[in-house]
């Protein structure tokens, strides 16, 4: 049972210290998380920490590799409205 | 009088930095509605002190990453070379890599007085690594003084390790008193374990800035308030904000423009959320000026800028060429001392210049908006093909007075990678929409033409001079031209 960082992630280490079972380490391409010690924070907390301060969407994912914050979670920007100024910004 | 050098005062049972003189030659109106004890504090920040700006640098070191909020108008995905904005770095640094460079850099520009930390992401919610910065930094450069600027949520729990690094200015950034007004800014907080969502959060961040203010301003730790002006959201609000800050005793509030733009990626950028006009921000500018002193000139620069504002030089101190550096911070203070000395003389001569004896214009003249190129030292000495920015004064019978700030190039450069592509003087000639003359040191034949068909008049003969002095002439010039009746805008025009 362990969450996972995927590519997404932007290495702003908010996740690092707020981990209790110290199982985030600081890699490139970007963050991991030791699936030895990953507990998804039972025990400790109600809700695992990393993904309860993580700022990207999609970043983190939970053992069935569903994400933690999906799309238009944490932004509040319907993924619709995001995929449409991002076409036309590559249109420009 | 006595004047105030920085670095002299390093032995003395002082906080490292801070102004030992009754006055410092400041003539800057902001800075002298102050108390002395502050005004002292202030007046060698170029953040700070609208005149200080003119001839003190400053530094942001990028040793916060992490963020405990979430803002609308931030997207921490994002880092472009090419932009100026808060929240926006290059290279992130640890804190040994931060002294090393706030040594460097302060050897290399002795005009830098101010070390500031301010993210990427939230100072505090990054406590181990902003404070071993400042630590290091007190015992090592003492000549420098340090703040920084946070979200106010981890505030509380900050105030005394501030107060142990002597740290005496903090800027936090409140932008609602309303907890209604806050869950349109800020979608969720980590807080007590727990992402906390809506009206719930923005209370709960309200509540911590607010008494982080107060726990602040009982230590005698200098506070500023930074709010950013987000049209239909709190632009009615913020004179609400003002009234309550200055109240609980923030020694200044500066309220800044929304940047949002759609490639920016912001909640704001995406949803077509505009920035205030620059007329918008000056009239609420005005507004809260009755209550509270306002700051004009902040440049919303990046966590890693460095110079003077409105100027970055971040590119001359990357970690590669900074290793490479030998700084001997012995001999660098003394030198420091010295630059610093020689502004103060520059500043009290400016005080020492008699103060224009009135505007000798008819009583009713309209006022009228000026941009100027400048470079800094308080005179018209810049080129205006080269002006990335143009500073803004207003003259009218009452006198002359700075508006604030116009940038010349796009956030985005807008180069073939980048976005849309304009002429840069195109840009320019808009970001000057409102102004009527440009003072500057020289200007060209092609962008003389094109301003003088928007209306705006180039005027080169006050290169050199001091410019509160040039706006003042040039407006006595108007006036003699009989372009300043009510109703001779069109015609000036």
């Amino acid at each position: 049972m362990s969450l996972s960082i995927i590519e997404s992630c932007v290495n702003c280490w908010a996740c690092l210290p707020v981990c209790p079972s110290d199982a985030i380490y600081d890699a490139r391409p970007h963050f991991m998380i030791d699936a030895g010690k990953c507990t998804e924070c039972e025990g400790d907390f109600a809700q695992p920490q990393c993904a309860s301060i993580c700022p990207i969407e999609g970043a983190i994912l939970d053992h069935f590799g569903e994400a933690m914050n999906p799309p238009g979670s944490l932004t509040g920007i319907p993924p619709e409205k995001l995929a449409e100024a991002m076409a036309e910004i590559q249109a420009r | 009088m006595e004047l105030m050098v920085l670095g002299q005062e390093k032995n003395e049972d002082k906080p490292a930095g801070g102004c030992s003189a009754g006055s410092c030659g400041s003539t800057d109106d902001q800075v002298n509605r102050l108390p002395d004890h502050i005004r002292e504090k202030v007046e060698n920040h170029p953040c700070y002190s609208e005149k200080a700006h003119h001839y003190f640098a400053r530094m942001h070191v990028a040793v916060a990453p992490a963020c405990n909020i979430q803002c609308h108008y931030c997207n921490r995905k994002y880092d472009c070379a090419n932009e100026s904005r808060p929240g926006v770095v290059s290279e992130l640094l640890t804190p040994a890599q931060a002294v090393k460079k706030t040594m460097a850099v302060a050897a290399n520009i002795p005009q830098m007085t101010v070390l500031g930390i301010a993210g990427p992401g939230d100072p505090l919610a990054n406590p181990e690594r902003t404070f071993e910065t400042f630590r290091e930094l007190s015992e090592k450069a003492p000549d420098i003084k340090l703040c920084v600027s946070t979200n106010g949520l981890a505030l509380p729990d900050a105030v005394d390790e501030l107060a142990k690094h002597n740290i005496d200015h903090v800027t936090i950034t409140i932008n609602c008193v309303d907890p209604e007004v806050g869950a349109k800014i800020y979608p969720w907080i980590y807080w007590n374990n727990r992402r906390i969502k809506g009206v719930k959060a923005a209370k709960i961040l309200i509540e911590q800035q607010q008494k982080g203010l107060e726990m602040l301003v009982e230590r005698g730790i200098l506070v500023k308030v930074n709010s950013v002006l987000i049209p239909g959201v709190n632009d009615e609000h913020l004179k609400e904000v003002s009234r309550i800050v200055k109240a609980k005793g923030a020694f200044l509030h500066n309220v800044m423009p929304l940047i949002a733009e759609a490639e920016h990626g912001t909640f704001y950028g995406v949803m077509g959320q505009r920035g205030p006009s620059p007329e918008e921000l000056s009239d609420l500018q005005d507004a809260c000026a009755g209550d509270m002193n306002m700051m004009r000139h902040c440049r919303q620069c990046r966590a890693d800028a460095v110079g003077m504002l409105g100027e970055d030089r971040g590119e001359e101190f990357t970690m590669d060429k900074i290793e490479d550096m030998e700084i001997d911070y012995a001999e660098a203070m003394v030198r420091r001392a010295a630059v610093h000395q020689s502004i103060a003389r520059a500043l009290a001569e400016e005080e020492g210049r008699a103060a224009p004896a009135g505007i000798n214009v008819p009583a009713t003249s309209r006022p009228v908006l000026m941009a100027v190129a400048t470079t800094g030292s308080g005179v018209i000495n810049q080129h205006f093909g080269h002006a990335r920015e143009f500073l803004v004064y207003e003259a009218s019978p009452a006198g002359v007075r700075f508006i604030g700030h116009r940038k010349a190039d796009q956030y985005c450069i807008g180069d073939d990678t980048c976005g849309e592509k304009e002429s840069a003087l195109t840009t320019t000639i808009r970001a000057l929409s409102g102004c009527e003359v440009v003072l500057c040191s020289k200007i060209g034949f092609e962008p003389w033409d094109e301003l003088e068909k928007a209306g705006i008049r180039p005027n080169g003969e006050h290169a050199m001079e001091p410019i509160e002095e040039a706006v003042a002439a040039v407006y006595e010039e108007m006036g003699a031209a009989g372009m300043l009746a009510e109703n001779a805008a069109a015609a000036a025009a």
